[in-house]
C-alpha cells in the first residue's frame, strides 16, 4: 500500500476531500463577512448568529410548516436576509459614521440576543434535521465512503461563491457597489441610490450566512450555539485572506479546510488551533493578509 | 482584674450556651437555605440546568416547604462552566446568604473548586451532575456527597458489556481534556482486563463540531467497536457523523460512554438506534420512576434526565436528614444521611459510603429503533442491572483521605 508520511494513500485522499468540504463551508461564511466588511466596513459579529438563524428557520419551517429542504434553501436566505436589511436600516445605519468598533459591539450584542432568546426556548442540545431524500446514502469512491450530501455541500457552496464573486467583480451592479463604497457622494450625484445599495449588500451578506446555515442543518445538530464556535474560525480565515478581499476569502477558506483536515490526521490535538497559528504567521509576515492590499 | 475575670466568666458561659445549642441541634438562623448551582445556559444546560432547579423545587414542595417549622429557601445561579464563577458564587452564598446546602453542580472542574470552598466554610454539597470519579477519590471532602453516576461505572458498565458480547477490538475517540482522559483510562483498563484490545485512539480537541475526519480514521482502523470517551455536544456530533458515514452499516458498532437522555432525544432514534450506554436511572424503568417523571413532565414539558431525577432524590434525602436530626449542621446531617439507606423512585439499593459516593444500582441500556419506540420519549431498553456493590470503584482501591486503607 502506498503511504504518505505514514498514512495510507486512501486515508490521505479521504482526509483531503473532507478538508475541502469543510473548506467550502469556511469559504461560504467568510465570503459573506468579506462582502460586508469590504463594501460596508462593518465587522459583522452577528454572522454566526445569522448562520444559526438560517439553520433554525429551516428546522422550524420543516417541523411546523412542512417546508421541504429545497424550498428552504431558497426561502430561508430571503427571510433572514430581510431581517438583516431591517437591522441595517434601523440600527447599523445610525452608527455608520462612527468607528468600526461600534458596529462590532452592536452586532455582537445582537448575536448574544438571538442566541440567548433561542436557548431560552429550545435549550442547547439542538435537534436533527433530516437529509433530503434525494441526497441520502453515499457512494464508494474506492478510497472512502462519501455521503452524497457532503458532495452536494461542496458543489453548492462553490457555485454560490463563484456566483457572488462574478456579481461583485464582473457586473455593472457590482461596479456600482464598489464605486458607492469608494465615493458615496459622487455616486449619489450620478443618481445612484447609495443607501439602498448598502442595505441590499448587508442583506445579501446575511443571506449568504443563512444559506450556509440551511446547508449545515442536515450535517450538524441545529442548536442556538452552533454559530458562535464557527464564527471565530471564520474571522481567522477572513484575516488570513485579507479583510474585505472576496477572492481571498474563498481561496483561504478552502486552503484552511485542507490544512485543518491534514492536522486532524497527523496531530489531531492541534486541529482547533492550527488555523490561528497560520493567522499569527500571516499577520507577522503580511499584516494585510494574503490577498489584501496594503493600506 | 475583676473586669477580666468577669469577661472570662462571660466567655465561658457563652461558650457553654453555644455548645448546648449545638447539642440541642437547632436549625441555624431558623431557615434551611439551598443554593442551586449549575450550567444554566451553556453546553450542559439541558442535562441539569433549569429542569434541575424545577426538580429541586418539586422536592421542597413535596416536603411541605418547611422543616420542623423552619422555612426552606431556594436560590440559584449559573456557573457558566467556570470554576472561578462557581467558587465565587458559593463564597458569596456562604458570606451573605447563609447557605446550608449547595445542590446541582455539573462540570467536574467547577465541582472540585466548589467542594473546596464548601470544606473551608463547613457547608454541605450534593453533587448530581458531575462525571469525574476523582470527586470522591483524590478530591473527596467531608463536605460533599456525589449522587448520580461517575466515570467508573460508565466504563465498567458499557465497556464490559460490549466486550462480553464479543466486541474485542476497540478504537477510542477521546475528548482531549481531563474528563476525557479519565474516561479513556477507565475504558482501557476494563477492555484489557476483560480480554479485549485497543487497536487505536484519537484525541480530538474540546469542543469539536466536525467529526468526519475522526470517523474516517475510526473506519480505517478496522476496529469492531468505536468507543466515544466524550460528552454532550461532542458525543452528539460524533454519533450523527458516524451515521452519515455508514459506520454501523459497515459492521462497526458505536459505544457511547457518557450519553444523556437529552442527547438521544436531540439526535433522534434514526441516528442512535442500537447504541449501548450506562445510565444511573431512566424515567420509564418502572412504575415509581414513571409516576414521578409524569409529574415532572407536567411542570417542565420534557422528560427528566438521570441528573434531574438525582437532584430531587438527593434533596429529599437531605431534607429528611435535617428533619430527623433537627439540625442543619453539615457533619450531623451528613452522618445521618450516611446511616440511612437510599431507596426511592431514583436509587435502588443505595447507600452513602465514607468517601461520599452514593452507590446504587446502575443500568445498561440500549437505544430503541424507530419502529420499537412508542412515543417521543420512549428511547431506551434496559438490558441489565449492574448491582450497586459492583458498579463503583471499590473502597479498597480508594485514594480518598476519609477512607482507611
Amino acid at each position: 500500500m502506498t503511504m504518505i508520511f505514514g498514512v495510507p494513500l486512501a486515508v490521505f485522499m479521504g482526509q483531503l476531500l473532507l478538508g475541502l468540504i469543510n473548506g467550502a463551508f469556511y469559504a461560504l461564511l467568510s465570503l459573506g463577512l468579506a462582502v460586508i466588511f469590504g463594501l460596508l466596513k462593518i465587522v459583522n459579529f452577528a454572522h454566526g448568529a445569522q448562520y444559526m438563524l438560517g439553520a433554525f428557520a429551516a428546522l422550524l419551517g420543516f417541523r411546523y410548516l412542512g417546508i421541504n429542504y429545497w424550498v428552504a434553501l431558497l426561502l430561508v436566505p430571503l427571510v433572514v436576509g430581510a431581517l438583516g436589511m431591517l437591522i441595517e436600516r434601523l440600527l447599523l445605519r445610525r452608527i455608520a459614521h462612527l468607528d468600526h468598533l461600534y458596529g462590532l459591539l452592536l452586532t455582537f450584542g445582537l448575536a448574544l440576543i438571538f442566541e440567548g432568546a433561542l436557548v431560552n426556548f429550545f435549550g442547547v442540545s439542538g435537534a436533527s434535521y433530516p437529509i433530503p431524500p434525494a441526497l441520502q446514502g453515499g457512494v464508494n469512491l474506492g478510497f472512502m465512503f462519501l455521503p452524497i450530501y457532503r458532495g452536494w455541500v461542496l458543489v453548492a457552496a462553490l457555485a454560490v461563491c463563484l456566483f457572488t464573486w462574478f456579481m461583485i467583480e464582473r457586473t455593472r451592479l457590482g461596479a456600482y457597489l464598489r464605486a458607492g463604497t469608494e465615493n458615496p457622494a459622487l455616486m449619489q450625484a450620478f443618481g445612484v441610490n447609495v443607501p439602498l445599495l448598502i442595505t441590499l449588500t448587508y442583506g445579501f451578506g446575511v443571506a449568504l450566512a443563512a444559506f450556509a446555515g440551511v446547508l449545515a442543518a442536515p450535517l450538524y445538530p441545529v442548536s442556538p450555539t452552533m454559530g458562535s464556535s464557527l464564527l471565530i474560525v471564520v474571522f481567522a480565515v477572513v484575516v488570513i485572506g485579507g479583510m474585505g478581499s472576496i477572492l481571498g476569502a474563498v481561496l483561504t477558506g478552502l486552503a484552511m479546510g485542507l490544512i485543518e483536515g491534514l492536522t486532524k490526521v497527523y496531530y489531531p490535538e492541534a486541529a482547533n488551533t492550527v488555523i490561528f497559528l497560520v493567522m499569527i504567521l500571516v499577520l507577522l509576515l503580511r499584516p494585510a493578509g494574503l490577498f489584501g492590499k496594503e493600506a | 482584674m475583676t473586669l477580666t475575670k468577669t469577661s472570662l466568666a462571660g466567655s465561658i458561659a457563652l461558650a457553654t450556651a453555644l455548645a448546648a445549642t449545638g447539642a440541642q441541634a437547632e436549625i441555624s438562623d431558623d431557615a434551611v437555605r439551598i443554593g442551586y448551582l449549575a450550567d444554566m445556559s451553556g453546553t450542559y444546560r439541558d442535562l441539569a440546568g433549569p429542569g434541575g432547579l424545577e426538580a429541586l423545587r418539586m422536592a421542597v414542595e413535596d416536603f411541605g416547604g418547611s422543616v420542623n417549622g423552619a422555612p426552606i429557601e431556594v436560590f440559584s445561579a449559573d456557573d457558566r462552566n467556570s470554576a472561578d464563577v462557581g467558587a465565587n458564587t458559593v463564597r458569596e452564598w456562604v458570606d451573605q446568604r447563609n447557605v446550608d446546602m449547595v445542590a446541582g453542580m455539573v462540570a467536574s472542574s467547577v465541582t472540585i473548586a466548589v467542594t473546596n470552598v464548601l470544606e473551608q466554610h463547613d457547608k454541605l454539597g450534593l453533587v448530581s451532575g458531575s462525571a469525574a470519579s476523582s470527586i470522591t477519590n483524590e478530591h473527596c471532602t467531608p463536605n460533599h456527597i456525589h449522587w448520580v453516576y461517575d466515570t467508573y461505572p460508565l466504563a465498567n458498565g458499557t465497556a464490559r458489556a460490549v466486550v462480553d458480547q464479543g466486541g474485542n477490538d476497540w478504537f477510542l475517540l477521546t475528548a482531549d481534556y481531563a474528563f476525557g482522559h479519565a474516561l479513556e483510562g477507565d475504558v482501557e483498563r476494563v477492555v484489557t482486563e476483560n480480554g479485549g484490545t485497543i487497536v487505536g485512539k484519537v484525541r480530538h480537541p474540546f469542543p469539536t463540531s466536525d467529526f468526519s475526519s475522526y470517523i474516517l480514521q475510526a473506519q480505517g482502523s478496522g476496529a469492531q467497536i468505536v468507543g466515544l470517551a466524550n460528552a454532550g455536544a461532542d458525543t452528539v456530533n460524533a454519533i450523527s457523523t458516524a451515521s452519515q458515514f455508514g459506520l454501523t452499516q459497515s459492521g462497526q458498532q458505536l459505544a457511547g460512554l457518557l450519553v444523556f437522555l437529552n442527547d438521544v432525544y436531540a439526535m433522534g432514534l434514526e441516528a442512535t438506534q442500537g447504541l449501548l450506554l450506562t445510565t444511573g436511572w431512566y424515567w420509564d424503568m418502572d412504575d415509581e420512576a414513571r409516576e414521578w417523571s409524569e409529574r415532572y413532565y407536567e411542570r417542565v414539558g420534557r422528560m427528566p434526565t438521570m441528573v434531574q431525577a438525582g437532584i430531587y432524590s438527593s434533596t429529599m434525602h437531605y431534607l429528611n436528614a435535617v428533619e430527623a436530626t433537627g439540625s442543619d449542621d453539615t457533619a450531623t446531617v451528613r452522618e445521618y444521611m450516611m446511616s440511612q439507606p437510599v431507596h426511592d423512585f431514583f436509587a435502588r439499593n443505595g447507600h452513602i459510603r465514607a468517601d461520599g459516593r452514593m452507590v446504587h444500582d446502575m443500568y445498561l441500556a440500549q437505544v430503541k429503533t424507530p419502529q420499537e419506540s412508542q412515543g417521543d420519549w420512549d428511547l431506551y431498553h434496559i438490558l441489565a442491572t449492574i448491582p450497586a456493590d459492583q458498579a463503583y470503584r471499590p473502597l479498597s482501591e480508594s485514594q480518598c483521605r476519609l477512607v482507611q486503607n
